[in-house]
């Protein structure tokens, strides 16, 4: 009896879960597919292809979603070649204020972004930023830092020293220390973290938007403006799109992922 | 000649001396043991001679040339590491073979060489498997096999047993020594655990708070400890406050007769007996037998001397008749101390 409420009750709770979580992407799903879908009705009135069709063949749309191609993967190799080397000094060495800049790194998470790109935007212009590929870089940059420097800083410091002394005794220098033992063991973690990266940097619209807009304009900004000018179908056709990268990444990698690896990253001391 | 040598060896952490002024001389394919209690700066030690470490005085020379100054990867020791510090991510092979592959060796030596010192260890048939895949007592011999494969002049143990179960303990104990002997290594093994230094070393340097308290054989450490605190970390030992004089031991209220007394400076005033030198028989000092323990090839007799605040503990053999009630009890050989506390 006991085993029949508890087994109704994880029923229930995985139906509510699935109601929140499926619910609104299978929405958007059958919204991208639908003529006209009207109130009471549960599934759409009719089908359709015509919109994605436009999104396509509209040179706009498809040069967006080329332009958030190119970005992600600059992205995310300059914030890996700026926080791997930040990360790996958290994990292996002790230095005054150590604690403190790997808190503050939160900071940039912590308040609303939109804030931050409005006093960057002063920055930008000043610096003549605005507009221009690099400018997006660095505004895309923000949301990868915290990624890329707390989780390979967990990933570098669960690597027993031992094993690199070892190499060491072995007669490795410390650079080939680095290159065949401490990377190769903390490459999971760092995995992670680009995959995380990467996905920020495709779904950031507001910063890109502002300082991107109009010379380089993404997928998430052109969202904006979809919502605004088109209809609600052709917004869910780029939804659906632009979730596209983000499931094939993690259903890549997932063999890949150590269990621990998102655990380990706030477990640094 | 010497394979090893310390000299003046000194390292402070923290404003705390580590290890003080410690000189060593290893001879050529000597094996010495670094025994003593945890904190004592044998691992320090080590890890100074191994590169880890850098002393703040004093130099280390491998046969005669000076190594002080040199990073691990240049210097000419291999370490078997505690927890072996095998690398998961490389086959046995992988790892054994690491060092070689550094050296830029063409492949079929590097092959040949792996397969020698795995067969020096019985792994061969593990070549394969990585180090998660095999058990504890292999991954030490893999760790055994990593550190010989690049025929260092000085092998390095740091607690090489601590990890494994008691039976396997003494078995791979037992490998260590007869291949160390094998190849003639000159070799330092650290350990907190006498029975280990006893059964493998050539020579045994006892430490105590950084410093070498004595350097000697397995029996000569036994049958003549130079301090106190080598009577106590040596072997089992019973200790008497009191005074020796004419031939006996006066403790408390009573006095024990004795055969043989060392003693190591004048005054003594804290005695170390060894079991095994406290005789039961006709005539001595009056004491009661609390129980017998049998301990296989030997018993052991606990005993408390009458008129005073000190049990014994007494080794007798296993024929001999059971000695129960009163009992009058000798000493054979008595070792003296000045201080009697440590």
């Amino acid at each position: 009896m006991r085993m029949l409420i508890r087994r109704a009750g994880l029923a229930a709770f995985l139906l509510v879960f699935a109601l929140f979580v499926v619910g609104p992407l299978a929405w958007l799903a059958l919204r991208a597919f639908s003529g006209t879908w009207q109130y009471p009705h549960l599934l759409p009135d009719s089908w359709t292809l015509k919109w994605w069709t436009q999104v396509l063949d509209s040179a706009d749309l498809g040069g967006s979603i080329r332009l958030s191609l190119v970005f992600a993967p600059v992205v995310t190799f300059v914030s890996a070649v700026i926080c791997l080397p930040a990360a790996y000094a958290f994990a292996r060495y002790e230095f005054p204020g150590r604690r403190f800049l790997l808190v503050a790194l939160f900071a940039t998470n912590a308040f609303p972004k939109i804030g931050l790109f409005l006093s960057m935007a002063g920055v930008f212009y000043s610096l003549r930023l605005m507009g221009t590929f690099a400018g997006v870089v660095i505004v895309q940059l923000l949301g990868t830092l915290v990624f890329m420097t707390w989780l390979p800083a967990a990933a570098f410091s669960a690597v027993p020293r031992s094993l690199e002394e070892a190499a060491r005794d072995a007669g490795a220098g410390p650079l080939r220390v680095f290159f065949r033992v401490t990377f190769p063991l903390a490459a999971p973690g760092i995995l992670v973290a680009m995959i995380l990266s990467f996905l920020a940097s495709f779904d950031e619209a507001q910063g890109t938007y502002l300082v991107g807009a109009p010379n380089y304009v993404t997928m998430p900004s052109t969202m904006y403006e979809l919502v605004v000018n088109y209809p609600g179908q052709v917004a869910a056709v780029f939804s659906v799109l632009l979730a596209i990268p983000s499931v094939l990444l993690i259903a890549l990698v997932r063999k890949h992922v150590m269990s621990g690896a998102l655990a380990e990253g706030f477990q640094l001391r | 000649m010497s394979g090893l040598v310390l000299r003046g060896l000194a390292k402070n952490l923290g404003g705390r001396s580590i290890v003080e002024g410690l000189d060593l001389t290893v001879a050529k394919g000597e094996l010495v043991c670094l025994l003593g209690p945890s904190g004592c700066g044998k691992t320090t030690t080590l890890r100074m001679v191994a590169g880890f470490v850098e002393p703040d005085g004093g130099e280390i020379l491998i046969d005669g040339e000076p190594v002080t100054g040199l990073p691990p990867e240049r210097r000419p020791t291999a370490m078997v590491f505690q927890n072996y510090a095998l690398w998961p991510h490389m086959t046995v092979f992988g790892n054994v073979a690491f060092g070689l592959k550094l050296r830029g060796l063409p492949k079929k030596e590097i092959r040949d060489r792996v397969g020698e010192a795995l067969e020096l260890v019985g792994l061969t048939h593990h070549t394969d498997s990585r180090p998660a895949h095999i058990s504890g007592g292999e991954q030490q011999r893999v760790a055994l096999a990593r550190a010989l494969v690049l025929e260092p002049k000085v092998l390095l143990l740091d607690e090489p047993l601590s990890n494994l179960d008691a039976k396997l303990r003494v078995r791979v104990r037992d490998e260590i020594r007869e291949i160390q002997q094998r190849i003639g290594i000159t070799t330092v093994l650290v350990t907190h655990d006498q029975d280990e230094a006893l059964s493998v070393a050539d020579r045994i340097a006892v430490m105590n708070t950084g410093r070498i308290e004595q350097l000697d054989t397995p029996s000569g450490l036994y049958d003549a400890p130079g301090t106190r605190f080598v009577a106590g970390f040596v072997g089992t030992m019973n200790f008497l406050d009191g005074r020796a004089a004419d031939g006996s031991l006066h403790v408390g209220e009573t006095a024990v007769p004795f055969d043989a007394l060392t003693e190591t400076g004048s005054d003594a005033r804290s005695f170390a007996v060894r079991p095994e030198n406290v005789v039961i028989g006709s005539e001595g000092a009056r004491a009661k037998v609390i129980r017998e323990v049998p301990r296989g090839h030997f018993r052991e007799v606990l005993l408390t001397l009458d008129g005073a605040p000190a049990q014994l503990r007494s080794y007798v053999p296993v024929g001999a008749p059971a000695v129960t009630g009163e009992v009058r009890v000798r000493f054979a050989r008595v070792h003296g101390y000045p201080d009697a506390e440590v």
